[in-house]
């Protein structure tokens, strides 16, 4: 006999008393290899206001497209990406952490994802979470890559974080990359089911 | 390569998004549909904690301070599994829920409630081998929101848990039997499978309860990841 999954329910508004212990706006030790990225940006809802009370968590390759579970026992402790983040907004739903940009993981046609990041939201309001991924521009492996090809062209552009210095923003270093998720309505963020 | 997904969750046992009754959801659940995607090891992986992630007195709300929190303690046990039953170990479990009042220890929480400078609210533990896990806390009180006119919401703790995958990740809350306040909740209401709803609500367990101590709940949870069989994928 099987029993279904347990119900989601929303983490309302008072989950950073439990969830605090976490959270990290930086989610790489010294010593873990890959190019250092910055994603800045905001939650919005379906009037275009800011959501002060949203977490994000993110998962995602390391620098060579490797997850933690596939780290064989030789690799040092050093060199080590937990993979695993988790940020709220704050009281202007804005949110920022720091990571390594990814590598390419397979997909199960055994060709390789584009660079990505798997973002989980949850907030009040949310009676279970959304989950998209975030891309970046340019990426040559995101003409073939198997979700964004799943996904209408006019949409895309959702999923897709944009370099900071390229759109005009002053003394900015190139790798901080806006992205911001809207949660409903004009140019609402692509969510995915699974 | 082999490719192996979940099973989908039976219809009814999970909210929808947009759920009227539960007014906060009208403006932040997405009205483009989703997009189902295969399962790639982007979600069949997950982040795994450890013992170091958990603290000496995280299973223990009522001693997390110099003082006797004030308030009916209570134990709170069971087991963390997969659709088949079969126990998973090692799960993280974090759990936050208000005082015996009422009221959270939040700057948001503007309940006209005594907070307890002995109760925190919040804890974590691991699933051992066979899935249990524990908390001593203090059982929470019902307090007023601004959902609707005179909204109450029932007693509850909020419970997080990790899994094997991420697509194993789970928010939920645990409720308390008896409790008036549930046919009234648009939270639990929101999941349209009564028998789903009714696995949210905790078991009074004589088993559990320490004589002359506390009193026990009993509430298992299932998370989703049960691998279907692998399907040999040619690339």
């Amino acid at each position: 006999m099987t029993t279904p999954p347990t119900s989601s329910q929303t983490v309302g508004p008072f989950f950073h008393l439990g969830m605090v212990y976490l959270e990290r706006d930086n989610f790489v030790a010294e010593g873990v290899a890959g190019e250092r990225i910055t994603i800045r940006g905001k939650v919005l809802d379906g009037d275009g206001q800011p959501v002060p009370d949203a977490v994000l968590e993110i998962w995602q390759a390391d620098s060579t497209g490797r997850y933690p579970s596939e780290f064989s026992p030789r690799d040092s402790a050093s060199a080590r990406f937990l993979g695993f983040g988790r940020i709220e907004t704050d009281d202007h739903g804005e949110f920022r952490f720091t990571t390594v940009k990814p590598g390419r993981a397979p997909a199960p046609d055994g060709s390789l994802q584009a660079p990505h990041i798997v973002v989980t939201l949850f907030s009040r309001g949310l009676l279970k979470p959304l989950r998209t991924r975030l891309y970046f521009p340019d990426e040559a492996g995101n003409v073939d890559d198997v979700v964004l090809r799943q996904v209408p062209p006019a949409r895309r552009s959702t999923l897709m974080a944009a370099p900071a210095a390229k759109r005009g923003a002053q003394n900015v270093p190139e790798n901080v990359f806006d992205w911001n998720i809207v949660m409903q309505g004009d140019g609402e963020t692509v969510f995915f089911d699974y | 390569m082999k490719a192996a997904s979940y099973q989908r969750e039976p219809a009814g046992t999970q909210p929808n998004y947009s759920y009227p009754a539960y007014v906060s959801t009208s403006k932040r659940h997405p009205k483009q549909p989703l997009i189902l995607l295969p399962h790639t090891l982007s979600e069949l992986t997950g982040p795994v904690f450890g013992h170091s992630d958990i603290g000496e007195n995280d299973n223990d709300l009522t001693r997390q301070h110099s003082g006797e929190a004030v308030g009916e303690r209570i134990i709170v046990s069971g087991r963390v599994l997969d659709e088949e039953g079969r126990a998973i170990p090692g799960a993280l479990v974090e759990v936050w829920q208000t005082n015996a009042a009422g009221r959270y220890r939040h700057r948001v929480d503007q309940h006209d409630a005594p907070l307890d400078p002995n109760f925190t609210g919040c804890g974590r533990v691991l699933t051992d081998s066979e899935g249990r896990y524990r908390f001593v806390t203090i059982k929470p009180g019902a307090y007023p929101w601004q959902n609707h006119p005179n909204a109450w919401r029932p007693a509850h703790i909020h419970f997080s848990l990790f899994g094997a995958g991420l697509l194993s990740r789970l928010v939920t809350q645990m409720y308390f039997p008896g409790d008036p306040l549930l046919p009234f909740d648009p939270v639990l209401n929101s999941v349209p499978d009564e028998n789903a709803r009714n696995r949210l609500i905790s078991l009074f367990d004589w088993d559990t309860t320490m004589p002359g101590h506390a009193l026990g709940y009993h509430f298992d949870i299932v998370l989703r990841g049960r691998l279907a069989t692998p399907v040999e994928v040619h690339a």
